[in-house]
């Protein structure tokens, strides 16, 4: 029993890793075609069929690339910061339930990793930590311009995270729950959140743009104020692996957006099929990665047509827009759930 | 077999909670002793990520998670923020002079006894504590408890720190208003 428990959880956990890594490494490539199609150009299209194989190309270009440590540069910090940020880029997806239980055998297999009964306040927690990364990677490589990324990403995380927090607390007042699973289980068919909380959704939909450093909020690797922001200092896959993990954040957020406010694994008319369980389940699943991709398709579609913010502006937004905005949300949603 | 197993999993247990209590004992001790500030601040949070650890091993999931996001994520990048954009370097530190270095080993010693003290009073129960409840840590059971029986401490202690954030915001304002 125990070693069947510790197979399954390993070759779930596998299949996640394996499936966020290929999402992040084909999102660098739609990424490119978009800003191609939205910009009237063709885009990567000689390494392979379609350009499709120019992400391998990507990496093995960062691979070989020569790698180069400032001489005064905080040696272990400066490949700690790198390393730390795919570590947290990682993490989050552990929570996210990716379908209902699956029934082979008579012997029923959850999709979650794990169901802790914090799982929202756990994510919360990681996307706290994915800021580190950056921080001590800017830092360690002694440079003005790292440093000043560095310093941007922080004040930037934080003031965006107290907007994300408090839209969490207000879609907390409805679900009554903290775990992924029981909110994802409790929209089931088309009830999902977002029809409760549509003004949570904007703000956290805002604030996951801020924590992932994708524009009109990248700031700290601004390349026109500050070279290359906090990356200015790196090479050869090191980049690569700050460059790759804003994609593995990006899909994590995305499931999250999915998993909290569009329904997760749930479709319309899912108990009206007649199919059987594990056919919904897989359909379910299916669903899911259709709205991550949809979320991660607008991702995409903002940063090639709004502007970057200025520094003075994404503060005035983050504190006298967001966070009012949030609390008023709250004070609603209080009114109406003490009224019905 | 299942009592095998229990008496396993209370080994690794034991076991774990060793090498955690070994590692926030160490990593606490190098937020003292070195000597670049970035690097202290960097195993302060080290340090509260092994009471993290600690407070998982107790099964107080809430508590685990609020460390986690409250001192990990918010209070150490406020920290990293504040000295990095200081810039503390070794070179750039002030040399403390012997009355301030004698003022901290008294209060050090000061807050050593008071915890010593404290340690001392605990010896004199002479039963264990035994955890009767053992899922007390979890969410629903610790709101329970705040909002029942602590509800007044919890209240209060919720506007002391509403007033620390208006004298704050108070003081900052001030600053502003000096300079133009």
């Amino acid at each position: 029993m125990e070693t069947a428990f510790i197979i399954e959880k390993f070759i779930l956990v596998t299949a996640v890793f394996a499936i966020s890594l290929l999402i992040a490494m084909y999102s660098t490539y739609a990424e490119r075609k978009v800003a191609a199609f939205l910009q009237d150009r063709v885009g990567p299209n000689r390494a392979g069929p379609f350009g499709l194989l120019q992400p391998l190309a990507d990496g093995a270009k960062m691979f070989f690339k020569e790698e180069i440590i400032p001489a005064q540069a905080s040696k272990i910090l400066f490949i700690v910061g790198p390393s730390l940020a795919m570590l947290t880029a990682c993490m989050g997806s552990a929570v996210i339930p990716w379908g209902q239980d699956l029934e082979i055998a008579g012997k029923k297999i959850s999709l979650q990793v794990t169901d802790i009964n914090v799982g929202l306040l756990y994510i919360f927690g990681v996307v706290s930590l994915g800021v580190f990364g950056v921080m001590i990677g800017g830092w360690a490589s002694n440079n003005k311009y790292s440093l000043m990324g560095a310093i941007r990403a922080a004040s930037q995380n934080i003031s965006y995270e107290i907007a994300m927090g408090l839209s969490i607390i207000a879609l907390l007042m409805v679900t009554g729950t903290l775990s992924m699973k029981e909110i994802a289980a409790q929209q089931s068919g088309f009830h999902w959140n977002i029809f409760y909380q549509p003004l949570g959704f904007l703000i956290f939909l805002i604030c996951a743009f801020a924590e992932t450093n994708r524009t009109p909020f990248d700031l700290p690797e601004c390349e026109t104020e500050l070279i290359g922001g906090y990356h200015t200092e790196y090479s050869s896959m090191k980049l690569g692996f700050y460059l790759f993990a804003e994609y593995i954040n990006m899909f994590v957020s995305s499931a999250v957006m999915a998993t909290l406010y569009f329904g997760g694994y749930n479709f319309p008319f899912m108990n009206d099929l007649g199919f059987s369980a594990n056919v919904i389940t897989i359909i379910g699943t299916v669903g899911l990665f259709i709205k991550i991709i949809c979320f991660i398709f607008f991702f995409m579609w903002v940063r090639w047509t709004i502007p970057r913010f200025r520094y003075d502006q994404l503060m005035n937004l983050g504190w006298k827009v967001l966070i009012p905005l949030a609390i008023a949300n709250i004070v609603l949603t209080g009114v109406v759930l003490s009224l019905t | 077999m299942s009592a095998f197993l229990g008496a396993f999993i209370l080994i690794i247990n034991m076991s774990i909670f060793y090498l955690v209590a070994f590692l926030s004992i160490v990593f606490s001790l190098l937020v003292i002793f070195s000597k670049n500030p970035v690097h202290s601040v960097l195993y302060l949070i080290i340090t509260f990520f092994t009471f993290t650890v600690h407070y998982i091993l107790l099964n107080a999931q809430f508590l685990a998670i609020v460390n986690f996001i409250v001192y990990m994520g918010a209070i150490m990048v406020l920290f990293l923020f504040v000295i990095m954009l200081l810039n503390l370097n070794r070179d750039t530190e002030p040399m403390h002079s012997l009355v301030i270095k004698i003022i901290g080993i008294i209060a050090g010693g000061c807050l050593a006894l008071t915890l010593i003290g404290a340690l001392k009073a605990t010896l004199s129960y002479k039963v264990p504590v035994v955890v009767t409840k053992s899922d007390l840590g979890l969410v629903k059971n610790l709101g329970k408890v705040l909002f029942n029986e602590f509800l007044l401490p919890f209240e209060l202690s919720s506007v002391l720190l509403l007033s620390a954030m208006v004298g704050a915001i108070l003081l900052a304002k001030k600053e502003s208003n000096a300079i133009n």
